[in-house]
């Protein structure tokens, strides 16, 4: 009976991990994104929305990443770091209100969104010491 | 000693969970370091012009030069991004697979082709921005026999950077200085 139950156990795990759909792939359905978006948005007391692009490039550059896209009409950069792994990152910056940006980060380590709040938080200290300004949390 | 079914259930249990959680993110990957600042130095030369397009226009002609192909530029922003496929078969890794198959009876893979990015990033510098700096940034992916991708890395040797910028400055008509 024990024998039984200790399979039924073990199939059951690898049937609850091992079933995301591709809809849950594209869609990373099972994450949630308001806490994820405030893992990954700071608020920063400035509207040069062009200087703070460039400081986010310097930033990632000085992080180790090549830049792969930017646009300065969007507010978008995306750039990759390759050191036997590859991270891959998205950094928009938009407005926010008549005296701050919002910069946001996406990170993507290998085949996984990154979802932890620690490297962001690295991310945007690095990002904090190159604008001279400090990044405030969003809620 | 039998070992029994309800161990093995276990055992295996956290071998699924562990397999399922898989590898994280390392530590040091966005935190800077004091490498950061070396390679900034080594990446970067400042140019006294205040005519941050012609510099980035110079760039964008001189990566053409050197064999790569114009992926992505956004001249507001002061970035170029190029890449190139290359062959990366390196004579002594062939022989040692050869002396290696002849030995043990096994084909070893061996690397084949390289795909190498450049990318340039030109900033304004200084108070009154009277001059511009330019920093340059290289990696590269490269593939065996089997497909496989076996390196990948950012190039961080100084003799690349130095040659780079000793063309660029040619290129310019102006002195690159270190930063």
């Amino acid at each position: 009976m024990r024998k039984r139950y200790f399979l039924f156990l073990v199939c059951t795990c690898l049937v609850v991990l091992g079933c995301a759909t591709t809809k849950d792939k594209l869609l990373d359905s099972d994450s949630s994104q308001l806490q994820l978006r405030s893992i990954q948005t700071r608020a920063f007391d400035t509207t040069d929305r062009e200087k703070t692009l460039r400081t986010v490039i310097a930033t990632l550059q000085d992080l180790g990443f090549v830049i792969d896209k930017a646009d300065a009409t969007l507010g978008t950069v995306s750039a990759t770091k390759l050191n036997r792994y590859a991270l891959r990152m998205t950094v928009t910056v938009r407005p926010r209100g008549e005296t701050q940006l919002l910069v946001r980060a996406n990170a993507q380590y290998e085949l996984r969104s990154v979802v932890d709040p620690e490297p962001y938080q690295e991310f945007f200290t690095s990002l904090e010491k190159a604008m001279f300004l400090t990044a405030h949390g969003v809620e | 000693m039998r070992v029994s079914f309800a161990r093995v259930s276990v055992a295996l249990l956290f071998c699924v969970i562990a397999g399922s959680s898989c590898e994280t993110i390392p530590r040091e990957a966005l935190k800077l370091n004091k490498e950061s600042l070396e390679l900034r130095q080594m990446q970067t030369r400042r140019f006294d012009t205040n005519d941050e397009v012609n510099i980035l226009a110079a760039c964008a002609a001189l990566i053409q030069d050197l064999g790569f192909i114009l992926d992505e530029s956004e001249t507001g922003l002061g970035v170029v991004v190029g890449s190139k496929a290359r062959s990366a078969v390196n004579a002594g890794e062939v022989t040692a697979a050869v002396l290696c198959a002849i030995v043990t009876g096994v084909a070893m893979p061996t690397s084949k082709d390289q795909m190498m990015r450049a990318c340039i990033v030109t900033r304004p510098f200084g108070e009154q921005a009277e001059s511009v700096t330019v920093r340059v940034t290289f990696q590269r992916i490269v593939r065996n026999t089997q497909n496989q991708v076996t390196v990948r890395e950012g190039l961080t040797d100084p003799e690349m950077y130095q040659e780079f910028f000793e063309k660029l400055s040619k290129a310019v008509f102006l002195e690159a200085h270190e930063i």
